[in-house]
């Protein structure tokens, strides 16, 4: 039990009483040390779980929990927001500060860190966001992917446990997209911090440990990324991407060619056609 | 084939005579051929944006000239309107203009602005929103009340209802999911086949040029690095990886397949093609272990 | 374009006048300005610009800056120049016609211009030398006490930090906004004025109905870094009261208290 970083219990939330349930009956977990991918079509409540994973928003019914705390807890409000940090989707929406490295301070000097502490924080968390020689710039002048992690860095600097990513890959061009995910993957096995991130990026579900797949505010799908992906049809149905390593790989065994069914990154899958192409030159002989 | 746009010796300067003047656009020279479907691709801050603001008057070259249908468009400054309709600009985000009423006034502002008459633009307004796969029922409801996706293609349509001769998209599926990324770009695909309007699709997404694309324009800091068909641009899939661009995930499996020492071509950059490559291959190896 | 507006007046720089203590140089130019009026005679005025002067040459601001921060205020200078030249009843330097220009109306020009140039260009150095920022920031430690009279000093400091961020980024979007309609043919620069007013509503509603969006998304994340108001909150950046600053106050204290006294000086030497 004290493994477990975040417990959803059949969690219900609309955003209007009568509306349709934007979560129906959501019941997951997220141990210590985790990365876990959440997916789904526009819609399908992932982002509104993700607001229930600090007390942004509270579960109509059923109970979330952050380690011991149930975030119905007032009293324990900013224990479980400093515990798990939250970057959103857009860059320009979450940074309060004219200059870089007053921003990454603005939790702790909204937690009342002293000074002198203060100072040798920020700095740590600039560095493992990768953004320390930005410190003095102006937020403006800097790149999508750099607001992001500069986003990131501010919510580093509290010492979160969990980190929540809610789409904050959504905006930015592939090149910012890869250097936000390598910072969010360093920060998940160098320091051990937990993730959870909401995308729609395959590329990005597949380097997760476990990947869980919402439809309509229920989970459909929870597993590895191999096990989630196994079944394409399954994953098209849910209006999701199939990787094309797994596209090409699904096509070819179609035509007969034996390729194993869990290949779903470009290097496993360039690996298996290589043997099966030395392996086929080699029966020739 | 007859240009559409010609761009001619085409510099831009931003800030030009300050301190800080930047040279966005850099001597640029290439021909837009009419009914095509090309795709601009480069790493951000090549000067796309800059490039596709100039296709519509909306940036003024600081040297060069710029044709449409053979008219220099800067000949006269007081008729650079009209190119605005012949042009059709889909900024990034396009959803963000939208301001009026009703979706069905909204996408009517263009046409309006055309000097069109009332039936004309209603004409034009319910054409343009069957092709973006918007209900009628959705044309009188606030633009405001719609979903992500519905208000991209309110948006997309309020451009295509001024039926322009080009139709050029800055990264129209940026943000959306999966569905709503493939929705968009296969109505705008579906839009360039029933009405030969020439396209030009600005994206980030390699899937998506090498799935839609005729013809590919590589922008590297300012200048054209590269403009060929879609499998001449990506079988040159090593040098665009040195832009600091990416590649499809399939051309990425066949690079790393070369890398591995295997004879094999690198201009795949559709899923289709790449299995029917490996099968030849495989074919032409013996094929042995067909089960 | 619109993105060519300068936001403030700030001259980056590391001078001794960059560098000092926000809080000190924000009660100088306080004070040099009760000065300005304190010590109005030609040699208190003839001082105090001499030690502008000075100090502009040590921040190492160019002088030819104050005439850009004077042109907005050109003509009022101007208007009441003229005022006081043709309508100051004394001793006639000449008459020409129904005009007669008097030694004390003359008198009254050249101590109303020193003074307001000295005034601009004394609030204009401390903008040059301080980002807006660290004015806010030293605004709000000075107004400190006032807090427990109910003011609101956090609060107004927040929102001038949120503005000073929020600036460019609502400016860069505006553009985008007048672009995107602009290529749907709004026409926004050419019309008669009330044309041009009707033009503007598709950009200010999508503007205003953005920035609600990024005002709502930001009180989220600013929530999310557990803000709570002003109420125990630390600073990242200290001022201190260093021993440059104490110097240049003190210096400065010494160059003001002369100022002051000019007044007797001039009456003596009028005597």
């Amino acid at each position: 039990m004290e493994n477990q970083m975040i417990r959803a219990k059949e969690v219900v939330f609309r955003y209007a009483e009568d509306g349709r349930a934007a979560l129906d009956g959501i019941s997951m977990g997220v141990r210590r040390g985790e990365f876990v991918a959440v997916l789904g079509a526009n819609g399908c409540g992932k982002s509104t779980l993700a607001k229930h994973f600090n007390a942004i928003l509270l579960p109509e019914q059923g109970e979330v929990y952050v380690e011991q705390y149930n975030t119905r807890e007032e009293d324990h409000l900013y224990d479980i927001r400093q515990r798990v940090g939250m970057v959103f989707q857009n860059p320009d929406n979450q940074i309060v500060a004219t200059v870089v490295e007053e921003d990454v301070a603005f939790a702790l000097e909204n937690l009342g860190v002293p000074p002198d502490e203060m100072r040798g924080r920020v700095d740590e968390a600039m560095e493992m966001a990768g953004i320390y020689k930005h410190r003095e710039k102006a937020p403006h002048k800097l790149s999508g992917g750099q607001k992001q992690r500069v986003a990131i860095a501010g919510v580093i600097a509290m010492r979160p446990d969990c980190l929540v990513m809610d789409e904050s890959t959504a905006m930015l061009d592939p090149i910012g997209r890869e250097k936000v995910m390598r910072t969010v993957k360093r920060l998940n096995t160098e320091y051990g911090i937990t993730v959870v991130m909401i995308t729609h990026y395959m590329e990005e579900a597949v380097q997760a440990d476990r990947v869980i797949v919402m439809s309509r505010g229920r989970i459909e799908l929870e597993g590895t990324p191999k096990e989630v992906f196994r079944d394409s049809a399954r994953i098209r149905a849910l209006k999701l991407d199939v990787p094309q390593a797994k596209e090409l790989c699904d096509l070819l065994r179609e035509a007969g060619v034996d390729l194993p069914q869990d290949v779903i990154s470009a290097e496993e899958c360039a690996k298996a056609l290589a043997a099966l192409l030395a392996g086929t030159a080699q029966a020739k002989k | 084939m007859a240009s559409v746009i010609k761009v001619e010796h085409l510099t831009y300067i931003y800030g030009e005579g300050m301190p800080d003047a930047t040279t966005a656009l850099d001597d640029i020279s290439f021909e837009i051929e009419k009914g095509e479907f090309l795709g601009v691709i480069g790493p951000t801050g090549c000067g796309k944006s800059t490039l596709i603001t100039h296709f519509n008057g909306l940036n003024r070259p600081t040297r060069g000239k710029l044709y449409i249908d053979g008219e220099d468009i800067w000949a006269d400054p007081k008729k650079i309107r009209q190119y605005r309709f012949k042009v059709g600009l889909v900024f990034q985000y396009p959803e963000y203009q939208l301001f009026e009423e009703t979706v069905r006034k909204d996408i009517g502002f263009g046409p309006r602005n055309m000097g069109l008459s009332d039936e004309e633009v209603d004409q034009r307004v319910v054409e343009a929103a069957r092709f973006c796969g918007l209900d009628e029922a959705v044309l009188e409801r606030s633009p405001f009340e719609l979903s992500g996706g519905q208000k991209r293609r309110a948006a997309i349509a309020g451009v295509i209802a001024m039926r322009p001769e080009v139709l050029v998209l800055d990264e129209p599926a940026a943000g959306l999911d999966p569905e709503g990324r493939e929705m968009i770009l296969s109505q705008v695909k579906r839009y360039h086949r029933e009405t030969g309007t020439t396209v030009v699709l600005v994206s980030h997404s390699m899937e998506d040029i090498a799935k839609y694309a005729d013809r590919v324009l590589v922008l590297q800091a300012g200048k054209v690095a590269m403009l060929d068909t879609t499998a001449n641009i990506f079988a040159r899939a090593e040098e665009l990886v040195s832009y600091g661009l990416s590649v499809p995930e399939v051309t990425k499996i066949f690079l790393q397949l070369r890398e591995m020492g295997l004879e094999i071509p690198v201009d795949v950059y559709t899923v289709k093609y790449a299995r029917d490559t490996i099968l030849n291959a495989l074919a032409r190896q013996g094929g042995g272990d067909r089960a | 374009m619109l993105r060519d507006i300068t936001i403030g007046q700030h001259f980056p720089g590391n001078s001794v006048i960059h560098r000092m203590d926000p809080r000190a140089k924000l009660l100088l130019t306080v004070a040099y300005i009760v000065i300005l009026f304190v010590g109005s005679n030609p040699i208190g005025l003839a001082l105090s610009a001499l030690f502008l002067i000075l100090a502009y040459g040590v921040a190492k601001i160019p002088l030819k800056l104050i005439g850009k921060s004077l042109r907005p205020i050109l003509p009022i200078i101007l208007f009441t120049a003229v005022l006081n030249l043709f309508f100051v009843p004394g001793d006639p330097i000449f008459t020409w016609w129904v005009i007669t220009v008097t030694w004390q109306g003359l008198y009254n020009v050249l101590v109303l211009s020193v003074r307001i140039v000295c005034l601009i260009a004394g609030t204009s150095l401390l903008t040059y030398t301080t980002s807006p920022i660290v004015l806010t920031d030293a605004l709000e430690r000075l107004l400190k006490p006032f807090a427990r009279l109910h003011l609101p000093v956090h609060e107004l400091a927040m929102m001038m930090t949120i503005a000073l961020r929020f600036i460019p980024t609502l400016i860069e979007e505006t553009d985008k906004i007048m672009s995107a309609q602009k290529a749907r043919g709004a026409e926004l620069d050419t019309g008669k004025l009330t044309d041009r007013i009707r033009a503007l509503i598709p950009v200010l509603i999508p503007l205003f109905i953005s920035a609600f969006r990024r005002a709502d998304e930001l009180a989220m994340a600013m929530e999310c870094r557990c803000y709570h108001g002003g109420e125990g909150r630390t600073r990242l950046r200290q001022l201190h009261l260093g021993g440059m600053d104490l110097v240049l106050v003190a210096v400065c204290a010494a160059v003001f208290t002369l100022i002051g006294c000019s007044g007797m000086l001039w009456g003596l030497m009028g005597l």
